[in-house]
């Protein structure tokens, strides 16, 4: 009970950061409004879905190294998938980068449990091996993105009888994060496997003795962090308008972003919603340090200390848990 | 693989034997590559390609060895490329302005600067060295960019004697054995034979019951991630005298696989098991394969494939050759 | 019960083997369980019994023989299948998520909760709530509710792996009574203990495993104690049950004295001495405040009020190097947390000797090992498994723990539970080492969950109730009965009391 309080508190301390942010925000640059959240969820988009992904498998006990990698084989398969198939593909390029995603999860999650090889080496060398399977569909920057799937992340949405001066503040790359990351979770976390994916990150061998399949639970997250890296990797595509094969710095922002939302690197503890008020104040700040116009390697160290500083306060914060 | 299955005598004791001895089977996985590169390319095999191999494998083995150390209190160095680099950097573009003499010394400076910073968020903050060290890494790149406006002016350049290092050789055996030959026996005595060696194995298997046996972990883990950082700053300048021109990514490149290295080499990235033997045969195993791809000319995508496939693959094996039982 | 042997055995297991790697840990382990029976399955450590026991919950795969179940041989490969075949396990280390609640954990074994929660009330565990973490709770509910549990899901053959390691006494009673009212109702059980007096209350049958055989099958009656402990260890036992009477000079100052100490919600306010040369027993049932006052003295946490003199001079630790550094070492009760599992007996032992800065250099191999030797030798750990110590029986392991401090030199020894789950043979030779030691002038603190144990390893003993000492026992007059009233905090002068 204590420590559902615990949990919530953490989420709603978040949120008190992040409504702070949009406060300086505003003192800062006074004419941030409706453009200025779009451009930051579109900007966040990607990093959202590596680190709702990255969540999944820390909360099931594990990591993937590989996440950063994946997003970049989704983005130029889905680039080169639109180059050739234009608008009238659009249909199809969603469920093959979905398919493509859960497929390179799945065997990350089935190499970590038919290797045992420990979860950071297979991912590790995974992320090898997807960093060349994305050089071998685009040895350069290249493809394109079909302008009706870029549509549905860029502008404000439409809806009927809601006055536009509410929508115009309603990115619809937030309403793509949101729907998304729902319609995976939440029946996700009230469902058996969901209880399993807790259950094996906070104690294996109890979840086994419990008759909870192991593998398959694995295996599942590991899919699940493929199918939100692919994501990831179509919604980058779709907002830069081309396929990247080199991988973006997605891995270490995933890692701090899921620490900082609250979920315990081990397993078990945990949920999305921190994480991803997580990626949204970590976006927040770069996009004040870019405002006060710091030098953008200044703003990288200040951006670095202040994960290192939310981390160490973050050990420390779960240091003393434990010894209560 | 087929030992799991059909678990034979023989198999067993092959088993046994391995786990006792796992430098012994990396050795025979390193000649048969050496082997396949020589089938491949009848004659390539000669006095330089040795040496040019060994020469580069020894910055390679010197990053691992952050990593072996590292991953035997459970921990890693992901900031061990860029400390290197750091180290190079701040070198080669202090000799203009200092001296070869003070240069070295600041650049060891910033590369204790960032190890001192792991330390404490590894031995008080209890952050995971995973997250502290990427972390750091980022924060060090940061300010080596900051830096490098700083002295943009002045120019750089590599001391004679760290360019006879890393470019000269004497026969099969490169200069930089000089360095690189202490530093291993140095390594190799201290782990099993040093208090802080054994601490690291203690630590790494189970710490709750080193520190009941009057072990203070912090202490422990504070030196390591200081030592750590001075081998990687020693492998930069060691690099740099190799490649011999100062950049802000010199040695990020070896970051990778220098884990992998360590991991090849059998050092358990969960603590507490491996050695430095087995690291320097892994370095030696990584260095011959990226040689054996560009051979094959193969695209940059299908090699990066292959080497993370073969890290799996010999991991998986060595998982299963040791792990029985 | 005989009536139930007659029939056909719910549970036949005949011929069972399995091995790990080269050594066969069960060799032709035959266990038979008849309708409404409950029977005791007994062995030293490394006889076979946690194997076996696996192999009936499908969490290892024999390698050999067969399970029949109702008559029905059946394959049990994994923990759902061993459920569904009406096998649910209990097991020593309880088997609920920590990071989930009560609820979640119910849901996840399907178990219906109306009848856990009643059968939690049954047990006497009382203001029990689902949304309650299972992290958050005391490890004996944590057994308990493992239990109430497996009762839950109506199990045909419950088995039972020393259910009563770590339970307080008064939770142990409650357990013994529903378990026999269980067998009562028709279900059988398979009960895993070193405990005979658990065992002659409840148990009709006891089946002896030793080095993977099945040894002996023996119904439960007066004096079949011997027998068993006979068919356990090979050989016949003769010995006393009680510690031999010595002097202990207890005037002068004491080695350890307590003063009103006071650490977290437990330990209200305890004091004592300790004394060079003697065996301090410490009587307490689960939860009395002994982990926190075993903390204080380890160095592991700091006390809230009160303190220790050590030779009359006032000590305080910050860190379990402070209170090694000043003679006070601790072997915990629970081996995992006190050894290197995956190193070598060697270093588990020398560990210690490197701890300080000072000796991070160079190690003396030749005093190391001398040393290493020395304690080997003393404490007669069988080395025969070379290489890591978890490949060690358990009585081995523990006796590496404590033969570490054997090796720096033993000044003031703190046991926290040091015999849990360790078979006879192996216990007496600890109660052995532990008046060695003291003979040698060493301080002893000795914390048992098992009540007998103060009788046949201590000289005198501390009763702590509600964190607080309440009264002093005399191993030499006092009985198990006088232990236990005194455990509940009856003190001697109550008994009197009530006698007059």
């Amino acid at each position: 009970m204590i420590r559902l309080l615990q949990k919530n508190g953490w989420v709603l301390g978040l949120v008190a950061l992040m409504v702070l942010l949009f406060v300086m925000t505003k003192v800062i640059q006074p004419n941030f409004g409706a453009s200025g959240i779009g451009a930051l969820s579109r900007a966040a988009l990607p990093f959202a879905f590596a680190t709702a992904g990255m969540a999944i498998v820390v909360i099931v006990g594990g990591i993937d190294l590989s996440v950063a990698s994946m997003m970049a084989v989704a983005g130029v398969a889905s680039a080169a998938l639109m180059h050739a198939l234009g608008n009238e593909g659009s249909l199809l390029v969603i469920l093959a980068v979905l398919a493509l995603g859960l497929a390179m999860g799945a065997i990350n999650g089935a190499l970590i449990v038919v290797t045992k090889v420990p979860d950071i080496v297979v991912t590790l060398a995974m992320l090898f091996v997807w960093e060349g399977v994305a050089l071998l569909i685009l040895s350069a920057p290249g493809g394109s993105a079909a302008p009706a799937l870029r549509a549905i992340i860029t502008g404000p949405v439409s809806v009927p009888f809601l006055p536009e001066a509410i929508t115009a503040f309603i990115p619809k790359s937030l309403v793509v994060l949101v729907v998304c990351l729902a319609v995976v979770w939440v029946p996700l976390s009230h469902s058996k496997l969901g209880l399993w994916i807790y259950a094996v990150g906070s104690d294996p061998l109890a979840a086994f003795r419990s008759g909870v399949p192991i593998g398959l639970t694995r295996i599942v997250a590991y899919a699940l962090c493929g199918l939100f890296a692919a994501l990831g990797g179509l919604s980058l595509t779709l907002s830069t308008g081309i396929g990247e094969p080199i991988p973006g710095p997605y891995l270490m922002a995933s890692v701090a972003a899921v620490v900082l939302g609250g979920v315990v690197l081990g397993g078990g503890v945990g949920g999305l919603l921190g994480p991803i008020i997580a990626v949204f104040i970590l976006r927040i700040l770069r996009m004040d340090l870019t405002l006060l116009s710091v030098d953008p390697n200044v703003s990288a160290i200040i951006e670095g200390t202040i994960m290192a500083v939310v981390v160490m306060f973050g050990g420390l914060v779960a240091l003393r848990g434990r010894r209560a | 693989m087929t030992a799991s299955v059909t678990q034979t005598p023989i198999l067993r004791r092959v088993g046994n034997f391995l786990r006792d001895n796992p430098v012994i089977p990396l050795i025979v996985l390193l000649l048969v590559l050496v082997a396949v590169l020589q089938y491949l390319r009848p004659g390539i095999v000669n006095e330089r390609w040795i040496a040019n191999t060994i020469k580069f494998a020894i910055p390679l083995a010197m990053i691992a060895a952050c990593q072996t150390l590292t991953m035997l209190t459970g921990g890693i160095d992901l900031s061990a490329g860029i400390v290197a680099t750091v180290a190079s950097f701040v070198m080669a573009t202090q000799v203009p302005l200092v001296g070869v003499g003070p240069a070295i010394a600041y650049a060891m400076i910033a590369a204790v600067l960032v190890g001192l910073l792991n330390g404490v968020g590894v031995a008080f903050f209890r952050v995971h060295p995973l997250i502290m060290t990427l972390g750091s890494g980022l924060i060090a790149t940061g300010c080596l960019q900051v830096y490098q406006r700083l002295v943009i002016a002045s120019g750089s350049s590599v001391p004679e004697f760290l360019t006879w290092l890393g470019t000269g050789r004497w026969g099969v055996v490169p200069n930089a054995m000089i360095v690189f030959l202490p530093f291993a026996a140095l390594i190799l005595w201290a782990q099993s034979r040093t208090g802080f060696g054994r601490l690291l194995y203690a630590v790494g298997s189970n710490e709750r019951a080193a520190r009941l046996s009057g072990v203070r972990a912090w202490q422990v883990y504070l030196a390591l991630y200081v030592l750590s950082a001075l081998i990687a700053g020693v492998a930069g300048l060691l690099y740099i005298g190799m490649i011999r021109t100062a950049s802000l990514s010199l040695a990020n490149a070896l970051m990778l696989p220098s884990v992998a290295a360590a991991v090849v080499g059998g050092t358990s990235i969960f603590g507490g098991r491996g050695g430095y033997g087995g690291t320097i045969v892994g370095a030696l195993i990584l260095t011959v394969l990226g040689t054996l791809l560009t051979l094959l000319q193969m695209p940059e995508g299908a090699r990066r494939v292959l080497f993370g496939a073969i890290i799996l693959a010999v991991t998986a094996i060595y998982v299963r050759l040791t792990d029985q039982g | 019960m005989t009536e139930a042997q007659a029939d056909m055995p719910i549970l036949d297991a005949v011929g069972i083997s399995k091995s790990f790697g080269a050594v066969a840990a069960l060799k032709d382990a035959s266990l038979r369980v008849g309708r409404g029976e409950i029977v005791a399955l007994m062995g030293a450590n490394g006889a076979g019994k946690s194997t076996l026991v696996k192999i009936l919950t499908g969490v290892l795969r024999r390698d050999g023989g067969e399970i029949r179940i109702n008559g029905q041989a059946r394959s049990v490969r994994n923990p759902r299948r061993a459920r569904a075949a009406g096998l649910v396990p209990v097991y020593q280390e309880p088997s609920l998520i920590p990071d989930l609640d009560v609820r979640a954990n119910l849901r996840l074994g399907d178990t219906p909760v109306e009848p856990f929660m009643a059968r939690v009330k049954e047990l006497g565990i009382e203001g029990l709530r689902l949304d309650d973490m299972i992290g958050a709770l005391p490890l004996a509910t944590l057994r308990i509710l493992d239990l109430a549990r497996a009762l839950a899901s109506e199990p045909d053959v419950l088995m039972l792996d020393e259910m009563t390691a770590a339970l307080p006494a008064d939770l142990v009673e409650r357990v013994l009574k529903v378990v026999r009212a269980e067998a009562k109702a028709g279900r059988s059980v398979i009960y895993i203990s070193h405990r005979f007096n658990e065992i002659a209350q409840i148990c009709d049958r006891a089946t002896v495993l030793r080095d993977g055989h099945t040894v002996g099958d023996l119904r439960i009656e007066p004096g079949v104690e011997d027998r068993i402990v006979e068919l356990m260890l090979g050989q016949s036992l003769g010995e006393g049950l009680r510690v031999e009477p010595r002097a202990v000079a207890r005037d002068g100052t004491p080695r350890v004295r307590v003063r009103g100490l006071r650490a977290g919600t437990k330990l209200g306010d305890v004091s004592f001495d300790l004394h060079r040369g003697e065996v301090l027993g410490v009587v307490a049932l689960e939860g009395q405040g002994q982990d926190e006052l075993f903390d204080v003295l380890a160095g592991f946490r700091k006390p809230d009020a009160g303190g220790f003199d050590l030779d009359g001079t006032p000590a305080r630790f910050g860190h379990p190097a402070d209170a090694i550094a000043a003679g006070l070492t601790y072997v915990p009760g629970d081996r995992s947390e006190g050894l290197l599992m995956a190193r070598s007996v060697r270093e588990n032992i020398a560990l210690p000797l490197l701890a300080r800065p000072r000796n991070w250099g160079a190690i003396r191999m030749k005093d190391e090992a001398t040393r290493v030797k020395a304690a080997i030798e003393k404490l007669q750990i069988d080395t025969r498994a070379q290489g890591e110590v978890r490949k060690l029986s358990g009585g081995n392991q523990q006796k590496v723990t404590i033969g570490r401090w054997v090796a720096t030199g033993v000044d003031t020894l703190l046991l926290f539970d040091p015999t849990r789950g360790i078979d006879v043979r192996t216990k007496r030779q600890i109660y052995g080492l532990v008046r060695e030691l003291s003979d040698q002038g060493a301080a002893v603190l000795f914390y048992t969950s098992e009540l007998d144990e103060v009788l046949q390893a201590c000289d005198r003993a501390v009763v702590i109730f509600n964190g607080r000492v309440v009264d002093e026992i005399d191993t030499q007059t006092a009985d198990h009965q006088l232990l236990l009233r005194a455990a509940y905090g009856l003190t001697e002068k109550d008994r009197l009391e009530a006698a007059s």
